[in-house]
């Protein structure tokens, strides 16, 4: 834990739980906004929206704070979101997990890049996922589905990501940063 | 906890992403293998959020509402106009209708004709949608003590809505006809001639497998057939449409976009039996010999 000299104040109980709070604080909103988006809100394309809300997520937090988005809870989110968004269980897992090995790749890279370079390689993560998505499903369900909403579903999170980075770029620097405990 | 040397520490982080992969694969072929499990999953996970989806629905549908009124007085004067206009054409059916019903009430008597029973149903709310990016399907909430079996038919006011594929104990998942698992044998009203309604995933359903020579014809209604014993002669599903490639399609009578409540008909036939009680039967096969 002491990777930095310094002087920092003493790990009292309030302060442990605050810090495992904050550590948590990735996967549960994830975990949260999964749930959120299942409710009948009545928004078209409702679905798509859902599957994209948790790639972007993971996919921030696995670039900006991996300590907060261990393979585990990445596993966790897409069992999550297969069940919720009635998929072949396993499809979501993989796409989720194959995102976050991606994020966690390009790390040094990425981290050192605006904004505009992260939400490209985002898109082309996006398409990516999708496009596994759609080859599984069709695989599992032995029929070949329509192209449609896949592409759908990239574009929403190509579209999305922007304004899901900015709140959580927000929640990164204050919410969910250990140190500020 | 176990205290590893650094090095092995790091080979284990570095093995996990792997292994959790494989799992995943692992995953893929357990619910392909087990298909019960997963939908059990589902249904339980279904089962929990059901009564606040429930809660939640309430809100979000006079919020809705208010949104439809708003519309709704912009076009009141056109609509009004409209309304008018097909009162007018409703009451002259209705007194086609009226004779009809007579005639028809004279004729059943005098050929002896079986009335069909009259089925038992339910109303459920629609509490969210249950299709995900490659399906079409509706969540119930049905309640705890609830009499709903797999296989039932949904309507909603105006027509068919789907079946009930997967039951939990609070709630239940209907395929939209729209589906593209969904095949519903129907009847075209004007030629008598049967049909296949099949699923797209999209707004509207196509018609496949008509008998040769009938093609359907634009607005034709469709009802089903009581072919494969699935489901009861005669109840609505739509009208023909022809797409602008010239495919026969089907416009639903029910508002799927819109389903707040429907109604689950028990009309108690098992022509085609639903997975569960499949893989139930073989299960209790032996015992069934014995």
């Amino acid at each position: 834990m002491d990777k930095v000299p310094g002087i920092r104040p003493r790990p009292t109980v309030g302060r442990l739980l605050d810090m495992a709070a904050r550590r948590g604080f990735p996967g549960s909103t994830t975990a949260l906004m999964l749930l959120v988006t299942a409710a009948p809100l009545g928004v078209p394309g409702q679905a798509e929206l859902q599957a994209s809300i948790a790639l972007a997520s993971v996919f921030f937090w696995s670039l900006f704070r991996p300590a907060s988005m261990p393979p585990a809870i990445v596993f966790a989110l897409g069992l999550l979101a297969d069940l919720l968004g009635y998929a072949p269980p396993g499809v979501g897992v993989l796409t989720l997990l194959i995102a976050h090995g991606l994020a966690l790749r390009w790390r040094r890279v990425l981290v050192r890049q605006g904004f505009l370079l992260v939400w490209l390689a985002f898109v082309g993560v996006a398409i990516g996922a999708a496009t596994i998505q759609w080859a599984l499903t069709s695989l599992l369900t032995f029929r070949l589905l329509p192209p449609g909403p896949g592409l759908f579903q990239a574009a929403i999170g190509a579209g999305l990501y922007p304004a899901l980075a900015t709140l959580l770029t927000r929640a990164h620097q204050t919410l969910a940063e250990p140190e500020q405990a | 906890m176990i205290r590893l040397s650094i090095p092995v520490r790091q080979a284990l982080a570095k093995l996990t992403l792997p292994v959790l992969i494989a799992a995943a694969f692992g995953l893929m072929l357990l619910g392909k293998a087990d298909a019960l499990l997963a939908e059990r999953a589902r249904m339980a996970l279904a089962d929990a959020l059901a009564p606040i989806f429930g809660v939640l629905a309430e809100p979000l549908g006079s919020v809705r509402a208010v949104a439809d009124d708003a519309q709704d007085t912009f076009s009141l004067y056109s609509e009004n106009a409209r309304l008018r206009d097909e009162n007018e054409r409703l009451r002259r059916w209705q007194s086609v209708a009226l004779a009809l019903e007579a005639e028809n009430a004279t004729l059943k008597a005098n050929l002896h004709w079986i009335p069909d029973p009259a089925p038992s149903y339910v109303s459920a709310r629609v509490v969210a949608d249950a299709g995900g990016v490659y399906a079409r399907a509706v969540l119930l909430s049905v309640g705890p003590n609830h009499s709903v079996t797999k296989g039932q038919i949904a309507l909603d006011e105006r027509g068919l809505v789907g079946r009930v594929t997967e039951l939990g104990s609070r709630s239940a998942r209907v395929l939209l006809i729209t589906d593209m698992n969904s095949r519903i044998p129907v009847i075209l009203e004007g030629s008598r001639a049967r049909a296949m309604l099949v699923g797209t995933n999209g707004q509207r359903p196509r018609l496949m497998y008509w008998t040769e020579g009938q093609l359907p014809a634009e607005g034709e209604h469709v009802v089903t057939s009581a072919e494969a014993n699935a489901f009861p002669a005669g109840l609505p599903v739509g009208t023909v449409h022809y797409s602008s490639s010239n495919v026969p399609e089907v416009e639903p009578a029910a508002r799927l976009d819109r389903l707040e409540v429907v109604r689950l008909f028990d009309y108690g036939l098992r022509g085609v039996v639903p997975p569960e009680s499949n893989g139930s039967l073989r299960a209790q096969g032996p015992e069934r010999q014995r």
